[in-house]
């Protein structure tokens, strides 16, 4: 069938500068650029290019230059240029459109509506090069009131597992198969060299990595891959998955092709074949199946460490959340409309589920009108960017966050939303050998762990402003926040006021 | 003087160590001059090994024991006993390509038209040899050897471990 569909892209290649060196054609995953031998010269297939500017960046005399071919169509604001090439795509191949990623589309990004406060004269602003600031965070249980023994000014109520957090962000659950080894690896040493934790994602872990146990949240997901007993006695915390904001209420399916020797013994499943994860945990039907689920893991490791729920943030999040820590959750994450995906319908990445901000603040009042507030630690995910969103989530009400995107940017990605291809040319989103080398786990680990303390040194910044030295004083303060170009019914679900008032 | 170390896990053949090697033996210190200006492309003096998923850079390791200096006809190939460095002196050279023959890992190429050999110089008077600094992938990684006495046992083999 003859495509009516046109290049994404466009190649521009400055035969000024371009010295047939076939670096573009080596690195290029998707046989874009292509060496003619006849005539010695490199040339591309622009219908090929995806955009991910890998060329653009390994040429070595910066030859190249990759440009969006925005077509001309007559202005239709209904009929936009993706909407009818969606409609082509399906014309031409029956099937559900899949992409990788995040959320693209022009939801409201409330965390650019809202705006932090600093001190000025009644109240003094801190320096936080000369004055300690205290980032620590604490996962886990809180109880409702603590006793002292008075003769010895020691603690008598027995506490929870806790988890202690140097740098209140975490990186998000990506799993081994979405993506590769290396990127495991990267993470895992990043989280241990700064104080945090990582997140296996759903497909087991391997185990050269068991040594960053101390730093890992292992999960548990509706596929039970690569869960057995020395994977959860190796975690700090365990992570039940229900689900996930780039799909909210679908399951997974990793390819045959990415299960590889190394996945498949880590999965535990055969070679080759494709990895399902079913749409809901099978044996969770209500709160009470997931209460029996989460005591059977606290039991499995001895009620050692905190048990974390996480689910995509919906419609009535706040009262599944307070079902949630009901049930015995120690910890509850949300991930929002903008959380990301190595493969999903784009229809339900695009259209399911809610922002991330109205999600935390509803759950956060929830919890605190109900009094189990204390009860669990919330942590959200799905589109944090740098720390003025993680200072504005913690605002809000948030104990840590999570971030998966902006860990893979640091890592090389481009956002080019081709992790369900398998062919990531980053070496990130893929499980082909010849791709997965691509990411240097020394190279990866320095630039996460200098990535988070970029953010941390923010965060001291905001907090100085603020004139207060402890992220705990800002945690959960909404005092702090003032939104922008809001509705009044926004401004109530977000407990916030105007700017100005 | 130091030793070239290959990190083949994290090889991803791209070929820059090579174009960076020509780079560094060609008369511009310019990319596009030297490869469109001079009339002749410099050649490599490494080359890049593939097969499936395995790739990494090959170039003289400056074997302590070197067969390519027994080997030389005109004495042209000589090993520097103070820096370990193997080195090819052009005016000797009298490209019968002998060298070629018992090189047990394949690590010097021919100039055809000049009828001389190329190999690894560790780009003498730079810091870190161009494929080194060049690499963009940290696959390559220079290491300077401070005892020369010690054993060299296994070390070809070593180094693309």
């Amino acid at each position: 069938m003859k495509t009516y569909l046109t290049p994404k892209f466009l190649v521009q290649r400055d035969p000024e500068r371009c010295i047939q060196c076939q670096v573009c054609v080596n690195q290029c995953t998707f046989d874009t650029h292509y060496y003619d031998v006849e005539d010695d010269e490199v040339r591309s297939h622009d219908e090929n290019c995806i955009g991910c500017l890998r060329c653009v960046l390994f040429c070595p005399t910066r030859a190249l230059t990759i440009r969006q071919n925005h077509l001309d169509y007559r202005d239709n604001y209904n009929w936009r240029p993706e909407v009818i090439e969606d409609i082509v795509k399906q014309a031409e191949t029956g099937g559900v459109l899949l992409t990788g990623m995040g959320n693209d589309k022009g939801q409201r990004i409330y965390w650019d509506h809202l705006v932090l406060n600093a001190s000025q004269v009644t109240n003094p602003s801190i320096d936080p090069l000369r004055e300690p600031m205290e980032l620590t965070t604490y996962l886990g249980r809180k109880p409702d009131r603590i006793e002292l023994d008075s003769e010895s000014s020691t603690l008598k109520t027995e506490l929870a597992p806790q988890v202690s957090l140097e740098v209140p962000v975490m990186f998000a659950a990506m799993s081994y198969g979405a993506v590769s080894l290396n990127v495991h690896e990267s993470l895992a040493r990043a989280a241990t060299e700064m104080g945090t934790l990582w997140n296996t994602g759903e497909g087991g872990l391997h185990s050269k990595l068991y040594k960053y146990g101390n730093n890992t949240i292992v999960q548990v997901a509706s596929g039970r891959f690569g869960v057995h007993a020395e994977y959860l006695d190796v975690a700090r915390v365990i992570e039940i998955k229900i689900g996930q904001g780039a799909k909210p209420g679908i399951g997974g399916h990793l390819p045959g092709e990415k299960v590889s020797s190394e996945v498949s013994l880590t999965r535990m499943i055969p070679q080759g074949t494709d990895a399902l994860s079913p749409a809901p945990q099978h044996d969770i039907y209500s709160i009470e199946d997931l209460a029996q689920l989460i005591y059977a893991l606290k039991e499995a490791t001895n009620y050692s460490k905190p048990i974390s729920v996480k689910i995509a943030a919906v419609h009535n999040s706040a009262a599944i959340a307070s079902g949630m820590v009901r049930a015995g959750a120690d910890i509850i994450v949300l991930d929002g409309l903008r959380g990301s995906t190595g493969a999903a319908p784009k229809i339900i990445r695009d259209n399911v589920g809610i922002p991330i901000e109205m999600a935390l603040a509803s759950v956060d009042s929830r919890l605190r009108q109900e009094g189990i507030r204390n009860q669990a630690s919330v942590v959200v995910s799905g589109g944090i960017r740098n720390s003025g969103d993680v200072a504005k989530a913690i605002a809000l009400g948030a104990d840590a966050v999570y971030i998966g995107t902006a860990a893979l940017i640091a890592l090389g990605c481009h956002v080019c939303q081709q992790c369900h291809t398998g062919k990531c040319a980053w070496g990130i989103c893929t499980t082909d050998l010849r791709l997965t080398k691509r990411v240097n786990p020394d190279i990866g680990a320095r630039r996460l762990t200098n990535l988070l303390r970029g953010w941390s040194i923010e965060l001291k910044d905001i907090l100085g402003g603020l004139g207060v030295n402890a992220l705990e004083s800002l945690r959960g303060n909404r005092l702090h926040l003032r939104g922008v170009g809001l509705t009044d019914t926004e401004l109530d679900i977000l407990g916030v006021r105007m700017a100005g008032s | 003087m130091g030793r070239v170390y290959i990190k083949k896990e994290v090889c991803i053949g791209c070929h820059l160590c090579e174009l960076y090697c020509q780079l560094q033996h060609s008369r511009s210190t310019d990319l596009i001059k030297a490869f469109k200006r001079e009339s002749m492309r410099p050649s490599p003096r490494l080359r890049v090994e593939e097969k499936e998923a395995v790739s990494f850079s090959v170039r003289c390791q400056h074997c302590d024991e070197a067969p390519c200096v027994y080997a030389c006809l005109s004495g042209a190939l000589t090993r520097d006993s103070k820096t370990g460095l193997v080195k090819v002196d052009e005016e000797r050279c009298i490209g019968c390509w002998t060298c070629l023959l018992v090189c047990p890992i394949g690590a010097i190429s021919r100039d055809t038209a000049e009828k001389k050999v190329l190999k690894c110089d560790l780009c003498q008077g730079e810091d870190v040899p161009a494929c080194v600094a060049n690499c963009p992938n940290e696959a390559l990684i220079y290491v300077e050897v401070q005892d020369e006495s010690h054993s060299t046992e296994g070390k070809v083999i070593a180094m693309i471990q």
